[in-house]
């Protein structure tokens, strides 16, 4: 298992791999929002958290429909699911690889463009903290859309409408939590509790539902 | 490798990559000693001089944003000659030259980004105002960015080369474009709060040390490009030897 | 130890692509399926590796290791695609391979510089496994079969890519494979060369 994690790794960084892609992504999306709305500081600083997660949101669903295609399409996923090690750990280890290449970047790289958005301190921290609790969310959500997806020749686009309806929660209760970080009369822990919970319910249904939905679509 | 090295002889003599390497070797130590030399002297001037009465010791930032900043567009102006030497000339180093560019030009427009945002939060309280002028180099750092990630997701360099040629003449022909309505933009919003860079004429005092420096950087530019193309030519040498690795194993034992 | 096939039928979409099928190999045995394109081969096999579900029948294992009742988990499968990445280096490849299915119980796969000379590529390994030619990465994926020990191959279409003398190399891989007990099934319709295998002809249904 721990060999799976580190060949996904190694493969996102490798020539072609998508763990770069996301962080750019992840900015230009940033960088061209003040262009739409304004370079108003005060503005900026204002929506600053909110960009800062629809962009991490978007950017995290890049990469996720190779997940399992790119294992389907050289016949590893065949291997992988005639293991005796549960095909649900393959797939949260999987899930995990991708987050530490794709997910963990944008966490690292929010700081940075929270600067761009004049946002201060605290607000930068807790966005920071919001994403690095939130985004391995999405990654099990969008493991489920790209197990659904992995027979369709051009899943690519199909899995990021199927997960983002999905990933809903995961922007609101993020963001609300980094709104109450900064403005004091709300409190700060009830939605980042809520948004841990959504991530570890995510953690338990994702890989299920996602093995299953291979499991079915073999052929 | 002795089919395009024929090809190649048509051309003039640089365009061979093996006589470009002969003249790297050559030139390489000299031009890091030049470039070492003009920087120590730039450094000494740049601590030497007084601070600004106004802006105390953060001017002497400026030593260094404004050459890296100038550097910046000159690399992308470099790349965009090498992709006319790939799409018109179908020159053989020009297409290593775009490649190497690529990386420098982004290293040089984060360091003027960073040194900008080191100077501004003194200034004007803030790590970034969406200027015109710092905006656009935002801009052209993420051309950079999205350069090397096109370069680094095509493996094959013959088939990259014409593709990566033509979105840096899309993009050096956009330049003006996104300048232009990136002040557009900026006038059309801005608050009048935001103090220009390019304020009162510079002091002689100010100027000898940025105009050393801004030598040096370009020497530093002249080197590391040259140093990188060398290493470009060499990677593909070995990713061709590489490839015939691949193609002779198993043979000799195999064949009866 | 003995792998059983009990009247196995399977269905694609709506067809139904074969029907009634029964073998019975013992160790050291081998069954060679052949057929005109179509005919269910792959089926065939895919089913046995528990890829798919049978529409009918069942396969099992009889004296097999405690806590194995499908041959699923102690088998190899090797299909039209190698399973291998071209990103990696075929170190790489066949590494994670070996550290990810383990062996099974009764046997120990072989060092991967061996296994990569046993099929005539050890100089290569560290290159990546997108420079080598398909023949090539044909005889790496049959490496992957030793790196790690199972008693079952299950070979779909092995010896496609290959030319003659890979193709005696690889025979000689299965009958090593069938010397030490071990069962092998392949789908093919290039003789391999194995003395004394079963066969099972494949017909297809005529509609």
């Amino acid at each position: 298992m721990i060999a799976l994690f580190f060949r996904d790794l190694k493969l996102s960084v490798r020539a072609g791999g998508g763990a770069m892609i996301g962080v750019l992504f992840f900015m230009t999306v940033v960088a061209v929002i003040p262009f739409g709305v304004g370079p108003d500081l005060n503005l900026l600083a204002r929506i600053g958290p909110a960009i800062l997660w629809i962009g991490a949101l978007l950017a995290s669903l890049l990469g996720l429909d190779r997940l399992f295609q790119a294992e389907r399409e050289d016949g590893s996923l065949d291997l992988i699911m005639m293991q005796e090690t549960p095909l649900l750990l393959a797939v949260l280890v999987k899930c995990a690889a991708h987050w530490t290449a794709t997910g963990l970047p944008l966490v690292i790289a929010s700081p940075f463009l929270g600067l761009f958005m004049n946002m201060d301190e605290g607000a930068i921290g807790a966005t920071m903290v919001t994403l690095l609790a939130g985004t391995p969310a999405i990654t099990f959500i969008g493991a489920v859309g790209a197990a659904v997806a992995v027979a369709l020749p051009r899943g690519g686009l199909l899995v990021s409408i199927l997960v983002l309806p999905l990933a809903i929660p995961v922007l609101i209760f993020g963001v609300s939590a980094v709104y109450a970080a900064i403005e004091d009369p709300a409190p700060f822990l009830p939605p980042f509790m809520i948004l841990i919970a959504i991530t570890l319910f995510f953690g338990v249904i994702g890989p299920v539902a996602a093995a299953a939905a291979l499991r079915h679509s073999a052929d | 490798m002795s089919e395009s090295s024929l090809a190649i002889r048509k051309f003039s003599d640089l365009a061979n990559p093996t006589r470009f390497l002969a003249l790297a070797d050559r030139v390489l130590p000299w031009l890091a000693a030049l470039t070492l030399l003009v920087f120590a002297v730039g450094l000494w001037l740049s601590f030497a001089t007084e601070g600004d009465y106004q802006q105390g010791e953060t001017v002497r930032i400026m030593y260094v944003h404004v050459p890296s900043a100038w550097l910046s567009m000159m690399c992308y102006t470099v790349m965009a000659i090498s992709a006319l030497g790939t799409l018109v000339w179908r020159h053989p180093l020009a297409d290593v030259s775009a490649r190497a560019a690529a990386p420098i030009g982004a290293c040089f427009t984060f360091l003027a980004l960073v040194t900008g945002s080191l100077w501004g939060k003194p200034m004007w309280g803030t790590w970034w105002v969406w200027d015109a002028r710092l905006t656009s180099v935002f801009v052209l750092f993420l051309m950079y960015l999205g350069l090397i990630a096109l370069n680094r997701a095509m493996d094959d360099p013959s088939r990259s080369a014409r593709v990566s040629a033509v979105l840096i003449l899309v993009g050096f022909v956009n330049i003006p474009i996104i300048k232009f309505s990136v002040e557009w933009w900026n006038t059309l919003h801005q608050p009048a709060s935001v103090i220009r860079l390019d304020g009162p004429t510079i002091d002689p005092e100010f100027l000898r040390p940025l105009i050393v420096m801004a030598i040096a950087f370009t020497l530093l530019f002249f080197t590391l490009h040259i140093a990188a193309m060398r290493n470009e030519i060499w990677r593909r040498r070995v990713a061709s030897l590489r490839r015939q690795a691949a193609r002779n194993a198993g043979r000799e034992q195999l064949s009866p | 130890m003995r792998l059983m096939a009990e009247g196995l039928s399977a269905r694609r979409g709506e067809d139904l692509i074969f029907n009634d099928i029964s073998f019975a190999l013992a160790a050291g045995e081998a069954l060679v399926v052949t057929g005109p394109n179509g005919a269910g081969k792959s089926t065939l096999l895919r089913v046995v590796a528990g890829l798919l579900e049978p529409e009918s029948g069942r396969v099992r294992l009889e004296g097999g290791p405690w806590g194995f009742e499908h041959p699923r988990e102690l088998s190899h499968y090797l299909g039209h695609r190698n399973a291998m990445k071209r990103e990696l280096t075929v170190e790489e490849n066949l590494t994670f391979w070996q550290r990810f299915l383990g062996d099974s119980p009764g046997g120990s796969g072989i060092d991967l510089v061996e296994a990569a000379e046993a099929v005539g590529l050890a100089e290569i390994i560290h290159l990546p496994f997108g420079y080598l030619s398909a023949g090539q990465q044909r005889r790496m994926a049959m490496a992957k079969l030793i790196v790690a020990f199972r008693p079952i191959w299950l070979l779909d279409e092995p010896t496609a890519a290959l030319d003659v003398s890979a193709d005696r190399l690889f025979a000689g891989l299965v009958a090593a494979h069938l010397d030490r007990g071990g069962i092998v099934v392949a789908a093919t319709h290039q003789p391999l060369g194995l003395a004394g295998a079963k066969s099972l002809e494949m017909t297809g249904f005529v509609h």
